[in-house]
């Protein structure tokens, strides 16, 4: 078997007396998507803002590559090829889209440090933005002022920054939110041959998009891994009906 | 929605058909007049890279426009007495050339931004406020203490600084001199604005965590646009010190730094030449009103409340409308 590009081993987090995460170990191998379900407030954000470095883990940590970036934050992280999208779009919301987007290319490029040159006309950082929100189909909103796109909209841009970072490992928090149902099997398609460019570790509550997408599954409840498997081993898997699809299926 | 430029131009003519008039009319107060606002202007331009493009809210500029001021101060008096400044190791002379007097007041503010801005921006929101201004603070009273340099009572430079070619006693001379650099600080300013670093500058003012997400530190940059803001000041201050030929702790205090902070806000913070129409708003007015009533802070006060609730563009934003963010 393939190596995981990404492991995660028995992190603990808790906020007071709220136990985010539980002894969670988890991995991602190259090529693969694994979705990460569960109900909400079982701490499926909290993990990925672990992983991204926005928050400390108390105990565990974290392997990319066979390193240990625990230590690591934010900037260094994405550095080294960990590319995140937001449940709650976090974007420039004062820059157009283009913007946004071109700003995802220079943090990929480097070289942020030049005092003097029109960032807005160096041919290949348009070019990276522009092939990413096309890829998004927001192309023909590059002029647009971000805070005057839709929520989904705004999820869309969300992918195509991360897609200019030409990362190693896609980190996305539930990217489906709000974009309806033909943007969420446009997304669903997209994602899945994004995935031979890089491995996805998907948050996502669509179980359509999950079950349609994901190589595995792991199950989070109350900050615990209580399940991780195939689609169809997690829908037969009984304690992940009791405690998650159960509920669903009620509703 | 391209009045800006429009608007930016007609500032610049203004600013310039004033003092030639005043020149063609022999009215010399009125170029000196002229001459402050641009000096100033340069102070907010420093400044509004800080606080506009950066978001950093700093409260102790006053501390760079000092510097460069004392830079002249001390370079120039030790020149009109005769004294180096230093004979051991090596010998430093004080000087009457402006480029040289230039160029040591935007190194040391330079430096002075970059250890300052270092401990402040571990800090953000109120508290850099506080540090910023407790730096300010700190050199101002160091200025008032220092009887080397005048202490309380400042220095008098007898003689304006040189600069070669031209007549620099002349005032329109001198005032051509402050107005093209100016233009050439606008003109870098305007080309950083629309750099890879001030894109950068900017998304992290408006969202940090989003610069940090596609690998991009945020300290360095905004220590780097606060170097470059001080340097800016500092500059202007040593352009200040020569137009009065006097420099003085005042130029250290609190009151200093609110002024160029109020020139940033009156004319639209973030503008390029925001800080231009705000600091020729503030001499006009403390011209006018100030020859009506010894109270005219009152006026400024109130206007100032007007343009923070009302006009968050400042006069430019008033005149030209919402910023477009698109090149
Ligand atoms: N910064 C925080 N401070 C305190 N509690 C938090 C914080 N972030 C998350 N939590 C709590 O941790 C739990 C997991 O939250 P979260 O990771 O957002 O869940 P999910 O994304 O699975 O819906 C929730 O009970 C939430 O209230
Ligand atoms: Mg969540």
């Amino acid at each position: 078997m393939t190596e995981p590009i990404l492991e995660i081993r028995n992190l603990c987090k808790s906020f007071g007396a709220v136990v985010a995460s539980e002894e969670v170990s988890l991995d991602l191998r190259p090529g693969e998507i694994h979705a990460l379900i569960g109900p909400n407030g079982a701490g499926k954000s909290t993990l990925i803002k672990q992983i991204a470095g926005n928050i400390a883990p108390d105990s565990g940590s974290i392997l990319f590559e066979g390193r240990d970036v625990t230590a690591l934050d934010t900037v260094a992280r994405a550095r080294l090829g960990l590319g995140r999208t937001f449940q709650i779009s976090s974007l420039a919301m004062g820059l157009t889209v283009l913007q946004n987007a071109v700003l995802g290319a220079l943090g990929r490029r480097g070289r942020v440090f030049r005092f003097f040159r029109p960032v807005m006309r160096d041919r290949a950082l348009l070019d990276a933005a522009r092939d990413a929100l096309q890829q998004v189909g927001l192309e023909d909103f590059a002029a647009w002022r971000t805070a005057d796109l839709s929520h989904g909209q705004r999820r869309q841009l969300e992918v195509a920054v991360a897609l200019t970072l030409k990362p190693r490992v896609f980190l996305m928090d539930e990217p489906m939110a709000g974009l309806g149902a033909e943007g969420s099997l446009r997304l669903t398609g997209f994602l899945n041959e994004l995935r031979h460019e890089a491995p996805i570790l998907l948050v996502e509550h669509d179980m359509d998009a999950v079950f349609a997408l994901a190589d595995r599954i792991s199950v989070l409840v109350y900050g615990k891994v209580i399940a991780t498997g195939t689609g169809d081993e997690i829908r037969a898997n009984p304690e992940v009906r009791r405690a998650y699809l159960g509920e669903e299926d009620a509703a | 929605m391209r009045r800006e430029p429009l608007i930016n131009a007609a500032i610049l003519a203004v600013l310039l058909a004033v003092p030639l008039w005043a020149w063609w009319t022999d009215e010399p107060f009125t170029i000196t007049l002229a001459t402050r606002v641009v000096i100033l202007a340069l102070a907010g331009v420093g400044l509004n890279l800080a606080l506009g493009l950066g978001g950093m809210v700093s409260f102790g500029h006053a501390m760079f426009f000092g510097i460069g001021g004392y830079a002249m101060g001390i370079l120039a008096s030790q020149a009109q007495d005769y004294e180096p400044l230093m004979e051991w190791p090596i010998l430093i002379e004080g000087t009457k050339s402006m480029p040289v007097i230039w160029l040591t007041a935007i190194v040391f503010s330079a430096l002075g931004a970059l250890a300052v801005g270092a401990l402040s921006l571990r800090t953000t929101g109120v508290y850099f406020i506080m540090i910023t201004l407790a730096f300010g603070q700190m050199f101002y009273y160091f200025a008032i203490s220092w009887p080397a340099y005048g202490g309380e009572d400042g220095l008098s430079i007898y003689v304006r600084n040189e600069f070669p070619g031209l007549n620099t006693l002349d005032p329109i001379q001198f005032f051509a001199l402050c107005f093209a650099i100016l233009l050439a600080v606008l003109f870098f300013m305007s080309r950083l604005a629309k750099s890879a670093f001030g894109l950068a500058l900017v998304a992290a003012r408006q969202n940090q965590e989003r610069v940090q997400t596609v690998g991009i530190g945020v300290y360095r940059l905004r220590l780097a646009a606060f170097t470059i803001s001080g340097a800016i000041t500092g500059l202007a201050g040593a352009l200040f010190a020569d137009l009065n030929r006097f420099v003085s702790p005042t130029m250290f205090s609190w009151q200093t730094s609110g002024e160029i902070m109020v020139f940033v806000i009156l004319g639209g913070v973030g503008r390029l030449y925001g800080p231009v129409a705000g600091a020729a708003l503030f001499i006009v007015l403390e011209n006018v009103l100030g020859g009506l009533s010894e109270y005219w802070h009152i006026y400024l006060g109130a206007l100032l409340l007007g343009v923070v609730l009302f006009a968050r563009g400042g006069l430019i934003g008033l005149l030209a409308g919402r910023e477009v963010a698109h090149d």
